[in-house]
């Protein structure tokens, strides 16, 4: 069996007697005896080498794809060598939250500087340590908003319905009412949306580029919300604040996103990363961990969690968010990722996404598959298609992930790391399909 | 040191992307100004980052006894597998017979962490111990709906309770009706008896408890909040002291969480990503968060229980972590599991031991896997506190045990040395505190001023509150 447990038998017996007692089951006395484990089914533990080969069997009946068409709120993204290399080091890797800053400044400032990088992407004033995904963010952001005369929160139909899964189920614990304000044309109604601004609603969630990739007029919506004495929370796709309008921009006063893009593996899912960020007037609401800088006793510069009367551990019961954890390696990979990038950087990602992803458009509308809607959009669209099923198995046979089935058609991802001809591989195969 | 944003010089870039082969497309409603971000060559990135990884303090720096946190060491093949491209380059969505072998990550999981823990089902979906108390208590409250049973509003939470526990309960909808602790620590059963009604929804623990004491009167407790229709929520952050010894399950509990990222050896990433995995008897089973992972005869897929209180994040969760700690369960095994339970509740009996010669205990041994120490007598007598004696111990190159918790030790100070520390480091460790205890005695000013060998030294945590600075802004 495996071990890390660096004590040997003769020292385990040294310390039995140094605390007194013949068996360590001695010190379990307080635990009733009818309670006592008698048979543990587990398989026997297994050395490194044969555990390397249980696992990597696993890992291989997964299929990885040469070309990923996919997005729907994950996306494959270049990912600079400096970013694992970054964090893989043992001191960030195995460190605790940075409860004692005198030996935890890498990563506070590291936060600091993170949240420094996610205000200049969003425009926003003060931003948090980060928070479990997009989805925990935006319903986190509805719960800020929430007072004793506002108990609704509304959210457009074109959010990410994982998105909106996670508020239904975050309200079902609050007791918050959610109202979906329906599309039109693959966009919020705004319509709909004024009508639904009643003097009970809190907030309104949109999402920009929205799930099927279209850009919103975001700055209208905004105005409305307002107009109508609500908050305004816009969830927005990191990539694409390198090169449109900021939430800030569009009046925004809580903007929130799955920051996933910015150097995190697509790995199943998780983890990754929820960016959280607000207008000065809303800031002392934000849940989770923020730092500060301040100063040490000889007056040098250091930094620490910050403003944690908001914070579980001291209000308890009373706390607007029971979260004592970020996604600090996360946050430190983002924080990596855009440094590394740098503005430039980031604007080529954006510019070529968006690129690459109007040339499949076009390239899919010239053999039959046009789009679901119309108007701008950014790297994600919807296509028409009769055989959803066919097309993707096509794809699939040739090693590509084509886009997500969704209701009336395929919805398509292209990023940077997709060439033009991986693209026109992709065409011709469907082509043979339709 | 500098921030990132002062380093470097506009220009300066690392070449990461190739020209676009597609012809351009312009957006429409651009920003009015690129965003601020740094400009650096990769020589001077790399060297940022590297001097900031050595102004931190992890496990693999030296001895980390954070009560509560289970800074166990973090094995390095559990990072190899989960860095293994066959689960790094799987997209989320990908359909279900392209992803089998991450189902039965998850599947094979639920079962191996179920036997541990005495549950039936399990969801990875929760990302840290905190999003698992909320999903937890979700599950109590939609399984008392479903019965039509509306008036259990209450969730019953000790003294000696971690801060999340009530704040969860208050997330999910519920009244936080506080019981205090008897003088051992423990649940005052007969305070318990009279909190319990009809409008019990359930009760949280941690057993062992925060002051590492098994709850002795743990199936009394439990079968109390039974027979007043009620369920428990067992708070898994001290698992490590139990693991294959005896079960949650088997103590009356109904639903769990874990912090794989504490008991399972899965890193604490200076903060996370971590997993509270939750897990729950059969009849919670058709609440959980979909999906979860079934098994048939054609393999495994993905299905959605039939009162699912639906989604409480994207996806399966943080699936890397549970990567992580499969790894490790498969790693240990039937024998293995045990015995690091053991080892850690020896280990801290040991510490205990030595450090009575002159500190005084809040509670009597044997503890479990962590016990507390109460500074009151050392403040009253040198003026030194548990805050002093912790700053003391930064420049013997240990991180501080857990300060100031549980709430009801006024000078606390929690150690948790789990059981991949030697013997060898605890005496290290046990000689430093007993020197402190010496120091504070005779020059306690040292103690006042410590610690003088860290990157900085104390810090103005009440002007960062007052006037916050939150963001690098450039002086110009």
């Amino acid at each position: 069996m495996g071990s890390y447990i660096p004590n040997t038998r003769a020292q385990r017996e040294e310390m039995l007697s140094a605390v007194g007692v013949s068996r360590v089951e001695d010190l379990f006395a307080a635990v009733p005896h009818e309670m006592l484990l008698e048979h543990l089914d587990l398989p026997a533990g297994l050395s490194e080498l044969e555990v390397r080969r249980a696992v990597e069997a696993m890992a291989a009946k997964n299929k990885v794809y040469g070309t990923v068409l996919r997005g729907a709120g994950a996306y494959r993204h270049f990912i600079p060598s400096v970013v694992k290399s970054v964090i893989s080091r043992e001191e960030l890797v195995t460190a605790y939250t940075p409860y004692q800053a005198e030996v935890s400044q890498g990563i506070l400032q590291a936060i600091f500087e993170y949240q420094t990088m996610i205000c200049a992407l969003t425009g926003m004033e003060v931003s948090n340590a980060s928070v479990y995904d997009g989805s925990t963010a935006a319903a986190e952001a509805i719960a800020m908003c929430r007072d004793r005369k506002k108990n609704k929160a509304l959210v457009s139909a074109c959010a990410d319905p994982q998105t909106i899964a996670v508020m239904r189920t975050y309200c079902f614990g609050s007791g918050m009412e959610l109202e979906v304000v329906p599309a039109k044309d693959g966009r919020t109604d705004l319509e709909a949306l004024k009508a639904a601004l009643t003097a009970d609603a809190a907030c309104v969630y949109l999402q920009q580029p929205n799930f099927f990739g279209n850009i919103e007029d975001a700055k209208a919506a905004g105005e409305a919300v307002h107009a109508a004495g609500a908050k305004y929370i816009m969830g927005c796709n990191p990539i694409a604040l390198a090169v449109m309008e900021t939430p800030a921009e569009c009046g925004a006063d809580i903007a929130v996103g799955e920051a996933q893009p910015l150097g995190l593996d697509l790995a199943f899912g998780g983890p990754y990363l929820g960016y959280m960020a607000a207008n000065k007037a809303m800031f002392r609401k934000l849940p989770g961990r923020i730092v500060g800088q301040t100063h040490d006793v000889d007056g040098n510069v250091g930094y620490v969690l910050t403003l944690t009367a908001r914070e579980q551990h001291i209000r308890r019961e009373k706390a607007s968010s029971n979260i004592c954890s970020n996604q600090a390696l996360c946050a430190f990979a983002a924080g990596v990722y855009l440094s590394a990038m740098g503005a430039e950087g980031l604007r080529q990602a954006a510019k070529l996404s968006m690129s690459k992803a109007h040339y499949l458009a076009a390239e899919l509308a010239k053999i039959g598959l046009p789009r679901l809607h119309e108007g701008p959009f950014f790297h994600e669209f919807a296509t028409k298609c009769d055989k959803p099923g066919a097309v993707l198995k096509a794809l699939d046979e040739q090693g590509i992930l084509g886009g997500l089935a969704v209701d009336g058609g395929i919805l398509w991802c292209a990023t940077e790391v997709v060439s033009k001809e991986e693209i026109d591989r992709a065409v011709a195969i469907i082509k043979e399909v339709c | 040191m500098k921030l990132i944003f002062e380093k470097g010089a506009p220009g300066q870039h690392l070449s990461l992307l190739p020209a676009c082969d597609v012809p351009e497309v312009e957006i429409v409603s651009p920003r009015a100004e690129a965003p601020e971000l740094p400009h650096l060559s990769e020589t001077e990135l790399t060297r940022h980052y590297t001097a900031l990884a050595k102004r931190v303090h992890g496990v693999n720096d030296g001895f980390y006894p954070l009560g509560s946190c289970t800074m166990k060491y973090n094995p390095k093949i559990n990072e190899d597998m989960a860095n293994l491209p066959g689960f790094t380059n799987i997209h989320p969505l990908q359909p279900e017979e392209t992803v089998q072998g991450c189902l039965e990550v998850l599947h094979t999981s639920a079962k191996l962490l179920g036997e541990i823990t005495g549950m039936d089902a399990m969801t990875f979906q929760p990302a840290a111990g905190a999003h698992g108390e909320f999903t937890g208590l979700l599950l109590i409250k939609a399984y008392h709906k479903n019965r039509g049973d509306s008036a259990r509003t209450k969730i019953i939470v000790p003294d000696s309770a971690h801060g999340t526990n009530p704040a969860s309960a208050v997330m999910a909808g519920f009244t936080v009706v506080n019981v205090p602790s008897g003088p051992d620590g423990c649940v005052d059963v007969e305070a318990l008896r009279s909190a319990v009604g009809p409008d019990t929804a359930g009760l949280m623990l941690t057993n062992p408890n925060t002051v590492g004491i098994f709850d002795r009167n743990i199936l009394e407790i439990t079968k109390i909040i039974h027979d007043a229709g009620g369920l428990c929520y067992y708070d898994g952050a001290n698992l490590n002291a139990v693991m294959g010894v005896v079960r949650p399950g088997d103590m009356g509990f109904d639903v769990i969480h874990l912090n794989l990222h504490k008991t399972f050896s899965t890193p604490h990433g200076g903060g996370g990503p971590g997993a509270g995995a939750v897990g729950c008897k059969a009849l919670l089973a058709p609440f959980l968060p979909g999906p979860v992972v079934e098994k048939n005869e054609n393999g495994y897929r993905l299905a959605v229980p039939e009162h699912s209180i639906g989604r409480v994040k994207n996806f399966c969760g943080n699936f890397g972590v549970v990567v992580r700690a499969l790894t490790y369960v498969l790693t240990l095994g039937q024998e293995g599991i045990p015995e690091a339970a053991k080892n850690a509740v020896l280990n801290a009996n040991y510490m205990m031991k030595r450090l009575s010669e002159k500190y005084t205990m809040a509670y009597a041994g044997p503890c479990m896997h962590e016990f507390v120490m109460d500074l009151q007598d050392l403040k009253a007598a040198t003026g030194c506190s548990a805050m002093d004696i912790a700053k003391g111990l930064l420049d013997h190159g240990i991180h501080p045990p857990t300060m100031y918790f549980p709430l009801i030790v006024h000078e606390a100070l929690m150690i948790e040395p789990t059981e991949t520390e030697s013997r060898e480091t605890m005496d290290e460790a046990c000689d430093v505190f007993l020197a402190l205890w010496d120091l504070a005695h005779e020059t306690p000013q040292a103690l006042h001023d410590a610690p003088v060998k860290t990157p900085v030294r104390r810090l103005d945590e009440v002007g960062a509150a007052r006037n916050p600075v939150l963001k690098y802004t450039p002086n110009d």
